[in-house]
């Protein structure tokens, strides 16, 4: 069953199309890995699903639901949760104050909503950074913490926006374990957007490629990177390997 | 933070039990003297004003710089159906913040659709403008004749006491907002906006239900003013410096963000303002009354470099350097 179809997506800049006529499915349980270059639009479709910006046309309907105009906040109750690229702690709150704002979405409670920061905290593996204040937080943390508010909220679907950026290659092998987990066991569905390759290869069941704002390959991960209009995507037309090696 | 812990309404930690046991005895401690008195009490006035100021700004981060629009609004609500209709001031209590919460709604619509120093300018210019409307509408205001009545006590202290539960009653539902769901979310939009919307916080909502707080306690200590003083005036109630302005160093020098930072920063405002007020209490020259504005901005640059928490905000700093202070001097002797 698909829990998201987003369908002719476009958004309008002025002049500049940033997404355009986009449309595919997300199936329930699935991890779907969006790549494109730098300004390809990956970001800018997270901002139009969970609506900080504005859809020019196009339609996008979660658990059967139109949400393409529903509020920022509401989109987050109806359950999409999201990342930042560039993360945004609650910079003066503790990290578990952090994750019980999240949780406040769906419970009422302090205790209840503490609880539930407890049981993210560790899942994130950031129970032993509970009560520092999130700006004293290294990188790797803060990327952490961006996924701990998010799952805090209890969505349904999770758009993870590059939250493996910036890390050591430890790090990166802890990030894709947690984000296997979030669907494993918690049977979160991700949409997750990654530059680095190891980590949308090993966890994507399905790459979605765009490049201006179009989509230019979908399917299985090993196919679509070699896909000659997504290797031309990110490296060009003019490109050929044996020039670089012969120089 | 302060918010790891849960705290029943009623339930005091030990330091807000000896603070609330200081302030219930302190009138009788000065029973020798009403001008003291009549201090305290104003003392108390502050507190809420500084509460309701630091919900909205140091919690919310929404900055007024216009606080002044609903106190007067609060003075006014108690002040005029007695002017027109000999109705009880004692009223406002009830009727001014009602009155200034369905006026902060309005101005919510306003003024949240302006960012950082523009709400800060769109907020003081309600308060100016009400103050003017106030002024020139004489049949309704009586203009800046104003409004007297006879207050119902000489004594000060049924005042004092009705001021003092006032100001306790607002730290307690501060300390039960800012330890509950509403306090969090307050606190989110004050940090970021856009990461409180997307942890499904609506942001609207929740900044109009902390101006709506705010104005309410504002409101009532407007009423309270009405019913202490017993004349009010616009240039009194809206004033921009010692109404809006003197809201925001209150808050300040107590500690932005803090539970009982508005209260330390009564205390202190009111005793430095009487201070150089009274030119040392009668014992300076008479030229230093006319310093105390300067002294204040000299204390807001000094707190904003040195201290920026405020006094309870930076509180363990300052116990620190007191302590390592301390220790050098114990080191020499």
């Amino acid at each position: 069953m698909s829990i998201l179809e987003i369908d002719g997506l476009t958004k309008h800049f002025g002049g500049l199309t940033a997404v355009d006529h986009v449309s595919f499915e997300v199936q329930e349980g699935e991890i779907l890995g969006l790549i494109g270059p730098n300004g390809s639009g990956k970001t800018t479709l997270f901002n139009l699903i969970n609506s900080f910006y504005t859809v020019s046309s196009g339609k996008i309907i979660f658990n059967k639901q139109d949400i393409t105009h529903l509020k920022t906040n509401e989109i987050a109750k109806a359950g999409i949760g999201r990342t930042f690229q560039v993360v945004k702690p609650l910079k003066r709150l503790s990290v578990e104050d952090n994750v019980m704002a999240g949780a406040f979405a769906r419970e009422n409670s302090f205790s209840g909503a503490r609880e539930v920061a407890h049981e993210v905290l560790k899942f994130c593996h950031l129970d032993d950074y509970s009560q520092m204040k999130a700006d004293s937080l290294p990188i790797g943390g803060r990327k952490r913490l961006e996924i701990a508010k998010a799952l805090a909220t209890r969505p349904s679907l999770l758009l993870l926006d590059e939250t493996a950026a910036g890390l050591n290659p430890t790090e990166v092998v802890e990030a894709i374990q947690i984000m296997k987990n979030i669907r494993d066991e918690l049977g979160i569905t991700i949409i997750i957007v990654e530059h680095i390759m190891k980590v949308i290869m090993t966890i994507s069941d399905r790459i979605l490629a765009i490049a201006h704002g179009s989509t230019i390959a979908e399917g299985k991960p090993e196919i679509v990177a070699q896909d000659p209009a997504v290797i031309q995507a990110y490296l060009g037309s003019e490109f050929n390997i044996g020039d670089h090696f012969n120089a | 933070m302060t918010n790891n812990t849960q705290n029943g309404f009623f339930k005091l930690t030990k330091f807000e039990f000896t603070a609330i046991a200081i302030i219930m005895i302190s009138p009788l401690l000065f029973s020798w003297s009403m001008y003291f008195q009549g201090l305290l009490i104003i003392v108390m006035l502050w507190i809420i004003l500084g509460l309701s100021w630091n919900l909205m700004a140091g919690y919310t981060g929404q900055v007024s710089f216009g606080h002044a629009a609903f106190f007067g609004i609060g003075a006014y609500a108690a002040a005029l159906p007695y002017f027109h209709w000999r109705i009880s001031p004692w009223w406002g209590l009830i009727t001014g913040p009602i009155v200034a919460v369905a006026f902060g709604y309005f101005l919510g619509k306003l003024v949240f659709k302006l960012k950082g120093p523009y709400f800060a300018l769109g907020t003081l210019a309600s308060g100016e403008i009400l103050r003017i409307i106030f002024g020139e509408e004489e049949l309704i205001t009586n203009g800046h004749n104003g409004i007297f009545y006879m207050t119902t006590w000489t004594s000060k202290l049924p005042y004092f006491y009705i001021a003092a539960a006032l100001a306790i009653f607002s730290i307690l539902i501060i300390r039960k907002i800012i330890q509950s769901k509403l306090g969090f979310y307050f606190l989110s939009i004050r940090e970021d906006q856009d990461a409180a919307e997307a942890l499904g916080i609506d942001t609207v909502k929740y900044k109009n239900l902390s101006l709506a707080i705010s104005a309410a306690m504002a409101g009532v200590a407007g009423a309270f003013y009405m019913i202490y003083m017993g004349f009010i005036d616009p240039e009194v109630v809206f004033a921009l410096h010692n109404i809006s302005i003197i809201t925001i160093l209150v808050g300040i020098i107590g500690g932005v963000g803090t539970i009982w930072g508005p209260a330390v920063g009564a205390i202190v405002m009111i005793f430095i303002q009487e201070l150089f007020r009274s030119s040392l209490f009668g014992l300076g020259p008479e030229w230093l009354s006319r310093l105390h504005s300067l002294v204040f901005g000299a204390l807001v640059v000094l707190i904003i470099l040195y201290m920026a928490g405020g006094i309870v905000g930076d509180w363990p700093i300052i116990a620190n350097k007191i302590k390592s202070w301390k220790n050098k001097t114990e080191g020499q002797s």
